[in-house]
C-alpha cells in the first residue's frame, strides 16, 4: 500500500502500485511531485499529480510499440485485464490481446486511468494537498487536452519518445484527435473511433441531464459527500440510466427487450419495471454507482462537453491537423446517433484538407454507440489490417 | 465497374501516365488493386475513396489509405492542386453530375487520368442502331433501368467537355473489346468508333474554381 504524499518541493516522481488515489485500484502509478505541476486549461496548476495504469505485452528495445489505449467516460486502465470492483474481464478484450487487432504479443499496450478519474488517478476523489481533505469540486474543471497532457507525461515516464498507435472510443477516440493533434510527431498512427472532433449540442443537453440528476440527489451534498459519509446513488444512477440509452439504438433496444415484461404475465398498474427494458436500465444504474464516483462523473462528462479541436484552431479544423505526418484510421456506427458518422465525416474531410494519410469506415451496425466495445468483426477487421500496414511502415514487421 | 481485375490493361496503361513517387488520389478504388500496383511500381504516395464498404475494408486492411466516399460529394474538402494526378477509372459515367466531378478533378490534381468505356463502340452503335434497345454487352451487363452507369458518353463527348473546362489532352488511349491495346495504330478519329474502353490523361494550368469552398 503507498501511503499519501504531501506538497514538498523536494519531492522527487515517485512511482508505486496499490492503493493511493482511487479505493480500487491495485495499478501501478506515477506520481508528479508539486514542483512539476501539470498546466491545465483552466489556467491553474495542477500538482502533485498522478496517473495510474496498466500496461500488456512487452516494450521493444527500441521502444517504438507502444499503442496508448484511451477509455472512455466511464472507462478505465483495465481494458484487458480483470475489473478490481466488478470482477468482469477488461472493457476491450474484443480488441486487445494476444493475436487480438491489438496484438500484445506484437505491441506494448499502455491504458492509464483519465486524469479526473476514479481509478487511482488524481481526480476529485483524491485529498487535496492543500487541505488534507478530498478535493470534491475544488479540483479545476478539466479538458481533454488536459487528461492528454497528463498522459503525455506518462509516457515521457516510461521513457517513450513516439507511440506507434493512440486508440480509443468515444470519449477516447476525443483524447486520440487530441493527442494527434496536440503531439503530431509523437503519434505514428490514430484510431478514433464512434467519436468526433466536438461534442454536439444535443450531446452537451444529454450530459447536462445526467449531472443534474447527480446535483438534484441531496447526499451529493454540493459535491462534499465523501466528508459527510453519503453517495449520491440514486442521482448517480439515474445518470447512467438516461445515458445508457444513448449508447444503444431503438432497433437495438427492439431485438433485445422489445415490449417484453420483467418476470410477470400482465401488466401491473403500478410503477415497479414492469417492462425488461426498466429492469434493465434499473440494474445498469444500480450496478454502476458500486464502481463510478459522482463527481468524477461531473468532471467527465463536462470534459466532453467542452470539447471542440476546431475551436482552439481559429474555427478550422483542418487546421488542427496541418502538416501531420500521422497515419489516421476512424471508424464510425450506422446506428450510432451519439458520434453520428457525419461527426466522423467532418474529421475525415479535415484531415483531407490538411493533406493527411486517412483511412475511414462506417461499419454497419444496429448496436448504436456501444458498438466500438462489442464484436463488431468489420471493425476488428479494419483495425487489424490498418494496424499491420502501419508496423510494416514503422518497420515492425508486418 | 464490370472490368475484370485480374489483369487490367487499362491499370497498366495508368501506371504508364503516372511519374515515379507522386501524389496520387483514386476516386473508385474498388478493391484497391489500381493504388496498390501504383505503389508497388510507381512509389506513389496514394489516397483512395471508395463507396462500399466491403471495398475500404479491403483497401486498409492492404495498408491503403483510403475513406469511404464517392465523387460526387467528397471532392469538394480538398484543397487545390493538392495531388499530382487524380484518377477517375470507369467511374465518371456513374457520378450524378460528370462536369462537376470532372472540373473538381481538375482543381484538386495537377492531372486528372479519367477511363470510361467508350459509348461509341461500333458494337454499341450497332446494338442501337439494329436492335432498337439500350445496348447490353459483356463490359456493360446492366439493363437500362437498373445500371448504375447513367452518364455514359463517347470519346468525342469526353474530349468535349474537357475542352469545354479549359483542360487539355496530354494523352488518349483506346482498348479494344479484349481490353488490350489496340493491335494496329489507328488514327484518333477512329478510336471513338473502334475504343472499347477509353483513358484520357488531362492537365489544365489555373486550377478550375470550386463551386464551394474547402473546409
Amino acid at each position: 500500500m503507498a501511503e499519501h504524499k504531501t506538497a514538498d518541493p523536494a519531492e522527487k516522481t515517485t512511482t508505486g502500485r496499490g492503493r493511493n488515489e482511487g479505493e480500487a485500484s491495485a495499478s501501478p502509478y506515477v506520481r508528479f511531485p508539486a514542483d512539476e505541476p501539470l498546466r491545465l486549461d483552466a489556467g491553474r496548476q495542477l500538482g502533485p499529480f498522478q496517473i495510474a495504469y496498466e500496461t500488456y505485452g512487452q516494450l521493444n528495445a527500441d521502444k517504438t510499440n507502444a499503442i496508448l489505449v484511451c477509455h472512455a467516460l466511464t472507462g478505465d486502465q483495465h481494458c484487458a485485464s480483470v475489473h478490481p470492483v466488478t470482477g468482469k474481464p477488461g472493457w476491450w478484450e474484443r480488441m486487445i490481446g494476444p493475436g487480438k487487432a491489438v496484438d500484445t504479443d506484437r505491441y506494448f499496450v499502455i491504458c492509464s486511468n483519465v486524469l479526473g478519474g476514479c481509478l487511482g488517478s488524481t481526480g476529485p476523489t483524491s485529498i487535496d494537498p492543500r487541505t488534507g481533505r478530498p478535493f470534491a469540486l475544488d479540483l479545476p474543471v478539466l479538458t481533454i487536452r488536459d487528461m492528454v497532457r497528463a498522459q503525455a507525461r506518462l509516457i515521457d515516464h516510461l521513457g517513450i519518445e513516439t507511440l506507434f498507435s493512440v486508440i480509443g472510443g468515444s470519449m477516447g477516440g476525443m483524447q486520440v484527435l487530441q493527442w494527434a493533434s496536440s503531439y503530431p510527431d509523437r503519434v505514428f498512427s490514430a484510431i478514433p473511433i464512434a467519436s468526433g472532433a466536438r461534442h454536439t449540442s444535443q450531446n452537451i443537453a444529454f450530459h447536462e441531464v445526467g449531472r443534474q440528476a447527480v446535483m438534484a440527489d441531496p447526499d451529493w451534498r454540493q459535491g462534499n459527500y465523501l466528508e459527510a459519509g453519503t453517495r449520491p446513488s440514486k442521482g448517480l444512477a439515474v445518470a447512467r440510466m438516461a445515458a445508457h440509452i444513448t449508447y444503444l439504438s431503438e432497433a437495438a433496444l427492439h431485438r433485445k427487450f422489445g415490449r417484453e415484461l420483467q418476470n410477470r404475465s400482465a401488466l401491473t398498474f403500478g410503477f415497479d419495471a414492469d417492462f425488461q427494458i426498466e429492469s434493465y436500465l434499473r440494474h445498469q444504474g444500480m450496478t454502476f454507482v458500486d464502481r463510478f464516483d459522482a463527481n468524477s462523473y461531473l468532471y467527465m462528462t463536462r470534459a466532453m462537453d467542452y470539447f471542440d479541436l476546431a475551436a482552439d484552431h481559429a474555427g478550422s479544423l483542418a487546421r488542427a491537423f496541418h502538416g501531420t505526418k500521422t497515419r489516421f484510421c476512424i471508424v464510425s456506427f450506422t446506428s450510432d446517433w451519439l458520434f453520428p458518422t457525419a461527426e466522423s465525416r467532418a474529421v475525415v474531410h479535415a484531415l483531407n484538407a490538411a493533406g493527411a494519410s486517412v483511412s475511414f469506415v462506417e461499419v454497419e451496425t444496429d448496436k448504436g454507440h456501444d458498438a466500438f466495445l462489442l464484436d463488431e468483426p468489420e471493425m476488428l477487421a479494419t483495425i487489424a489490417g490498418f494496424l499491420r500496414s502501419a508496423a510494416r511502415a514503422r518497420d515492425l514487421g508486418g | 465497374m464490370s472490368v475484370n481485375s485480374a489483369r487490367r490493361i487499362d491499370f497498366e496503361l495508368i501506371a504508364d501516365l503516372v511519374c515515379d513517387g507522386a501524389r496520387v488520389l483514386d476516386i473508385g478504388c474498388g478493391d484497391g488493386a489500381l493504388l496498390q500496383l501504383l505503389e508497388e511500381r510507381r512509389h506513389v504516395d496514394g489516397r483512395g475513396i471508395e463507396i462500399s464498404q466491403a471495398g475500404v475494408n479491403a483497401c486498409v486492411a492492404r495498408g491503403l489509405s483510403v475513406i469511404q466516399g464517392d465523387a460526387d460529394h467528397d471532392l469538394i474538402y480538398y484543397p487545390d492542386r493538392c495531388f499530382d494526378y487524380v484518377i477517375l477509372s470507369q467511374t465518371i459515367q456513374a457520378t450524378s453530375n460528370p462536369k462537376h466531378v470532372l472540373k473538381e478533378l481538375l482543381r484538386i490534381g495537377r492531372h486528372a487520368i479519367v477511363s470510361f468505356p467508350n459509348f461509341g463502340y461500333w458494337r454499341v452503335r450497332l446494338g442501337l442502331l439494329f436492335g432498337g434497345r439500350m445496348p447490353v454487352t459483356k463490359d456493360l451487363p446492366h439493363s437500362w433501368y437498373d445500371t448504375p452507369n447513367i452518364h455514359f458518353c463517347t470519346c468525342t463527348d469526353f474530349a468535349a467537355l474537357a475542352q469545354e473546362l479549359g483542360a487539355r489532352v496530354e494523352e488518349a488511349q483506346v482498348l479494344d473489346a479484349e481490353g488490350e491495346r489496340m493491335g494496329v495504330p489507328l488514327p484518333r478519329p477512329l478510336w471513338n468508333l473502334f475504343g472499347q474502353q477509353a483513358i484520357f490523361l488531362l492537365s489544365s494550368d489555373a486550377p478550375v474554381a470550386s463551386e464551394n469552398a474547402a473546409s
